[in-house]
């Protein structure tokens, strides 16, 4: 029944499926672990970048990788208001206006949700492309395409973004910003600008996540709720704002859900990641590699 | 008593009379079908901004609370055929338990950290019930209602009376928390946690209370839902649409006031049961999300927000 082979073919899986979890976590640790947005939407911007991309590859037959780049500038775009909006009516007022923040973007994400249901159905969706339904064989393993290329680019993505932040002048300022905010303010510079500016850059993220999504597994409406465990489990893991540890944790939640799915079937994944989830908020808050003590 | 307890326990008896002679003159079904709804929904909102409203801990794990209220009746309907008093009461047990350990969790984490752990929570719940072949797991069950008693023809209006009575009672529990020390340290827990440890408030017993009260509450309100639909599935009893509707009906209603809750349950589950039978029921949803994003933004204070400004300014204006 359980044999080495089948669980080496878990982990393998599971390390380029962990890699495609942290290419959908990179704008929730930005926004979420940087920024302190508590952007429960994040996962349903994600299903909805996909949706985008399903559209573009259906009516233009677009790559779903070109269409996720295509759908990046709007993101970003989309990504500057929202923050603008959510700064006017929470940030500004104090704490008690943290509470309303969170339901607020549990609202978005709800609206968001039924949307997609109203314009597309509550179907699955899926995209077409070459490497899409292959796989490559090495002997006894199957590895399918499709997540070949989600590792790939999630890897590429990870490393562009931890360049971005470390290399970049605006990147560095992002940094600064979670850090202390103070003290940029006291330098004469605008956070809020700098912090709007982050979250542009943490949604347009998406826009290529959103594409991984589709590419990964087909979508559907509702598919926002399980990447709100698998997300947040993710970020809280590798400590807020770490784009390293990012990868490194939602590695760790890859071969955890894989191992679980070969062993005890795929009725018991959904509650792996919201599990560790609890596990890690009840034991080390602060996450692996966390940014705080 | 006071002389607005007098009005609050006359006013009871007449909602709970008038509900009691509904169930006797009405012969047509379907209101009590509906009015079971929006009873469990003001219900539901009641309890939660017990948590969510005094103490400012965003609870979206009111479907956990609510799905384990049904499965409990359901476990206990299938082993032993328990009667209805008891599902609910060991419903509330269970509620109360479950209270417990979440208030813990209030421990170690506030704010959006809380929220995500109810979340969790939910899904972990969801997917154990999922699995327990015994309660039907994910293809779900379907139950058998015993026969009515008298003074009721029928069992749904039976259960009407008795979501009315839960109506009741976690209103007057909320209005008894709000009004006593309980209430008022809550919130100044919720205005600030630290100064309140600081000037003597036992933060720690107020949150378990708040989490336990709200928490058995709900779970009670879940209970009578398996015999509601003759059914129940995971998907469906956990599902996080009763999240969202509660905290939209607390936050729209006001949470300031115990009265808010039951405010934003009404306007909002009337709505939602009218727009399901005219247009459907995704439709619904999206009002719900739209009018929760439109108050958050624009009314902070929610309906009683809304109605304390308008007198507010008239009295200035006649000053």
């Amino acid at each position: 029944m359980f044999s080495l082979d089948l669980l080496l073919d878990a982990v393998v899986i599971g390390v380029l499926l962990g890699c495609f979890y942290g290419a959908v976590s990179l704008g929730l640790s930005v926004s979420f672990g940087l920024l302190d947005v508590p952007h429960v939407a994040h996962p349903a911007f994600l299903v909805l970048a996909s949706y985008a991309v399903y559209f573009l590859n259906e009516h233009y037959a677009v790559d779903p990788l070109l269409a996720g780049l295509l759908i990046t500038p709007v993101f970003f775009v989309f990504g500057l208001a929202a923050y603008r909006l959510y700064y006017e009516t929470f940030e500004k007022r104090g704490s008690d206006a943290a509470v309303r923040g969170i339901a607020f973007f549990f609202g978005i994400a709800f609206i968001i949700e039924v949307l997609i249901i109203l314009q597309f159905g509550v179907d699955q969706r899926s995209v077409t492309a070459d490497y899409i339904g292959k796989a490559l064989r090495l002997g006894d393993f199957r590895i399918p395409y499709r997540l070949l290329v989600a590792f790939g680019v999630a890897t590429a993505l990870t490393v562009l973004l931890t360049l971005y932040l470390s290399r970049t002048f605006m990147g560095r300022a992002i940094q600064a910003v979670a850090q202390d905010q103070e003290a940029l303010r006291l330098m004469g510079t605008n956070p809020v600008k700098i912090k709007q500016w982050a979250f542009g850059i943490a949604t347009a993220v998406l826009g290529i996540s959103g594409a991984l999504l589709i590419i990964v597994a087909p979508v559907d409406p509702t598919l926002d709720r399980a990447y709100i465990g698998r997300t947040f489990c993710v970020v809280v893991m590798a400590g807020l704002g770490s784009m390293g540890g990012t990868l490194v944790a939602a590695i760790i939640l890859g071969v955890a859900e894989s191992i679980v799915l070969t062993m005890f079937g795929a009725s018991w994944a959904p509650a792996i990641s919201f599990a560790m989830l609890l596990g890690i908020l009840a034991v080390r808050p602060q996450g692996l590699f966390g940014r705080r003590s | 008593m006071t002389r607005s307890s007098i009005a609050f326990w006359a006013g009871a008896a007449v909602f709970l009379a008038a509900v009691f002679v509904m169930t006797q003159v009405v012969g047509n079904q379907y209101p009590f079908f509906a009015g079971y709804i929006i009873l469990q929904f003001i219900a539901l909102a009641v309890a939660w901004s017990i948590l969510g409203g005094y103490a400012g801990y965003v609870n979206f794990g009111t479907s956990a609370f609510y799905g384990v209220g049904v499965y409990a009746s359901v476990f206990l309907v299938k082993a032993f055929g328990a009667p209805l008093p008891l599902q609910i009461l060991a419903g509330a047990a269970m509620g109360a338990l479950m209270g417990l350990a979440l208030g813990l969790l209030t421990l170690r984490m506030q704010g959006i950290f809380f929220s995500i752990a109810t979340i969790a929570l939910t899904i972990v719940i969801e997917t154990a019930i999922t699995n327990w072949r015994y309660v039907g797991g994910a293809a779900g069950i379907q139950i058998q209602r015993p026969e009515v008693t008298a003074p009721f023809d029928n069992y749904v209006q039976m259960l009407f009376f008795v979501q009315a009575l839960l109506v009741v009672l976690a209103v007057a529990i909320s209005r008894y928390i709000q009004n006593s020390w309980i209430g008022r340290g809550l919130q100044a827990l919720r205005d600030d946690e630290l100064a309140a440890e600081c000037t003597g408030v036992p933060t720690l017993r107020l949150k378990l209370l708040a989490c336990v009260i709200s928490g058995a509450l709900m779970c009670a309100v879940g209970a009578p839902a398996a015999m509601y639909l003759q059914y129940a599935d995971p998907a469906s009893a956990f599902n996080l649409n009763y999240s969202v509707s509660t905290l939209a009906m607390s936050l729209i209603g006001g949470t300031a006031h115990w009265s808010g809750p039951i405010i934003g349950a009404i306007v909002l589950a009337t709505t939602q049961q009218l727009l399901t039978v005219t247009i459907s029921s995704e439709v619904n949803v999206l009002v719900l999300g739209v009018m929760l994003v439109l108050f958050v933004v624009g009314a902070p204070d929610g309906i009683i927000g809304l109605i304390a400004r308008l007198r507010g300014n008239r009295g200035k204006g006649e000053a």
